[in-house]
């Protein structure tokens, strides 16, 4: 424990020499260095064309006429109408009124299925990022460690998703266990098409994404604070709920707005898994893509837009994340 | 020899623990595409599941006729050349950018989080804006063109971030010091400063590279006449699942971690050198 302080890390990246404070400071003199102006033409130029236009043009196209011949400018709120009336609210045939419309219930359940499957990413991948800043004491090892977490991030989604058939579908690994332990007489079908499948496709495909940022911001934690804190008779949990958890908070917080803005935009996984019995927003805006609706398109896709800014900033009130750049 | 005492107990025990949830979560994680690659080599008359009736590579067979799922190899070289793009103008730009926000200037604000927004911004949103302005405005979409577009966007973030945290421990000095011998601007940046970032350009490229290679719901509805090789696979997915789209994953993901391998190689190497 005594050489606690040579655990430094000088992150994947860095390579040189700790600076000292004067050296880290920004350089000041404006005529050092490339001008900025070319630097960020390039960049900016291609965000502006090919980022903020379109996204500005969704907000446009949503209030555009539909006809025939294509889309017609004008200021219409038809489909807002229809995104929140269709099917619900005043609905005679039911005594209940004020029922939500079916895409907003589609919204609902999508941030319902985003944050459950959230909260079981943060469950599962907080005690991997722990194991690997605290427990591993060798850098060596624990980048090793950290990049087998991080491989499958970079290999396809859509692979990853089908690669759970053979393990949850009727005639999958777990029923055959099942039938095999003879815990059940029938396959069961609730794994595969199913909540169940769907959410554990989109735990073991997104769970890296919160691993990532909780591992960097526990590797942060000076040791010396929590031998400190051992030897003034801090208990474990103690030492947690006061250094640890604290500390590693901005990390969980942008673990989970990653896994957030992902799952929320998700439709591939909701498909190959979930067999396309239910929809999610994305799906949705696809759909009425397909059939040339493309006001309505962009009516959900602004809705969605919306939860999610709601999401984030709720996210970034925990955290700012500049700061911990 | 360190006595055992029962602080030493309970550290060990501990770690045991988290050590066999590590392994556990490994096969979680991996678990899945190990039944997939082994289902891969089922024998002809095998299915999508086990057991195993017999072992053969007809299915890997299957996958490299040209009819059966459609433009295989051609959607490969798509795929490919588009991800070189893409890694190409991602290590630029996140270059340029990361050298530009080591000064202060006007609207950095504004740029950083407009970068970040790509990072932000759902894939079928994206992808849903550029292809009804694109409809607007009579362009048809291409996998080159309007595909590459939306990929740069999703993947600068990523290596912009890496650059800026190469940027935040590099020792301004070593430039102030070959100013003050009178080299200009290129040379600073040839001699100095590009040797020393290399590692982290290379990083930047490999995010480039692989988030592009894998995108799918980018592409859904920019990619125009011709599919890449995630539409590909989704398209086979649509059809009845069967053995061939398992050899199609184990292939995708060997490639991958191929890639993944290789840029590790490089890193590594420039790592080293860069010291």
């Amino acid at each position: 424990m005594s050489n606690a302080s040579e655990h430094h890390h000088t992150g994947l990246i860095g390579s040189q020499p700790r600076p000292d404070g004067s050296a880290r400071s920004k350089i000041s003199y404006a005529e050092e260095g490339f001008a900025t102006a070319w630097l960020i033409a390039p960049a900016s130029l291609w965000l502006i064309l090919f980022l903020v236009i379109p996204l500005v043009s969704i907000v446009v196209f949503s209030f555009w006429e539909n006809t025939p011949q294509g889309l017609n400018p004008a200021f219409s709120l038809e489909f807002y109408g229809e995104y929140f009336y269709t099917k619900g609210f005043f609905d005679p045939d039911s005594d209940r009124f004020l029922l939500p419309s079916v895409f907003i219930r589609t919204l609902g359940s999508t941030v319902y299925f985003t944050l459950v499957t959230m909260l079981l990413c943060l469950i599962v991948g907080y005690p991997i990022a722990y194991f690997l800043a605290m427990q591993v004491q060798a850098f060596k090892w624990q980048l090793a460690l950290f990049l087998l977490c991080m491989v499958p991030f970079w290999t396809s989604y859509l692979i990853r998703a089908v690669a759970w058939l053979p393990m949850l579908g009727r005639r999958g690994l777990i029923n055959q266990a099942l039938l095999g332990m003879g815990i059940v007489d029938k396959p069961v079908s609730f794994l595969f098409y199913s909540e169940f499948g769907y959410t554990m496709a989109l735990v073991q495909i997104y769970v890296v994404l919160g691993i990532g940022p909780i591992f960097f911001s526990l590797a942060k934690i000076n040791k010396d604070i929590l031998e400190a804190a051992t030897d003034m008779g801090a208990t474990p949990f103690q030492i947690f709920r006061e250094i640890i958890g604290p500390m590693s908070l901005p990390g969980v917080a942008i673990g989970m707005i990653f896994i957030f803005v992902m799952i929320m935009g998700e439709f591939a996984t909701a498909v190959v898994v979930y067999g396309g019995k239910t929809s999610t927003a994305g799906t949705v805006i696809l759909n009425y893509y397909g059939i040339a609706n493309y006001p309505f398109a962009a009516v959900n896709a602004l809705m969605l837009m919306l939860a999610m800014v709601i999401g984030i900033i709720v996210i970034l009130r925990v955290v700012d994340i500049r700061k911990e750049l | 020899m360190a006595r055992w005492t029962p602080e030493r107990w309970r550290k060990l025990r501990v770690k045991t623990g988290f050590s066999i949830y590590y392994v556990i979560f490994l096969a979680f994680i991996y678990g899945p595409m190990f039944a997939m690659f082994i289902l891969s080599f089922q024998g002809r008359r095998g299915g999508t599941s086990f057991p195993m009736r017999g072992w053969s590579l007809y299915w890997w067979n299957k996958l490299l006729e040209p009819s059966t799922v459609g433009d295989m190899q051609g959607a490969l070289g798509r795929s490919l050349i588009l991800a070189l793009m893409v890694m190409v103008i991602t290590a630029l730009f996140s270059t340029m950018l990361a050298m530009a926000f080591r000064k202060a200037f006007r609207f950095s604000n504004v740029l950083f989080y407009t970068v970040l927004t790509g990072l932000m911004v759902p894939g079928v949103l994206l992808s849903l804006g550029m292809a009804i302005l694109m409809r607007q405005l009579g362009l048809s979409p291409a996998w080159y063109s309007s595909g590459l577009a939306v990929h740069v966007i999703w993947a600068l973030p990523f290596g912009y971030l890496v650059m800026m945290a190469v940027f935040n421990r590099f020792d301004a000095r070593l430039e102030e010091a070959a100013r003050d011998m009178g080299a200009d601007e290129w040379t600073v940046f040839k001699e100095i400063t590009l040797p020393l970032i290399t590692p982290g350009v290379v990083a930047a490229g490999l995010f480039g590279f692989t988030l592009s290679y894998d995108e799918f719901a980018r592409t859904t509805l920019l990619a125009g006449a011709d599919n890449t090789l995630p539409l590909d696979i989704n398209a086979s997915m649509t059809q009845r699942i069967r053995p061939t789209l398992f050899a199609l994953g184990t292939a995708s993901t060997i490639f991958s971690l191929l890639m993944i391998s290789v840029f590790l190689g490089i890193y590594t190497i420039l790592y080293r050198r860069s010291r």
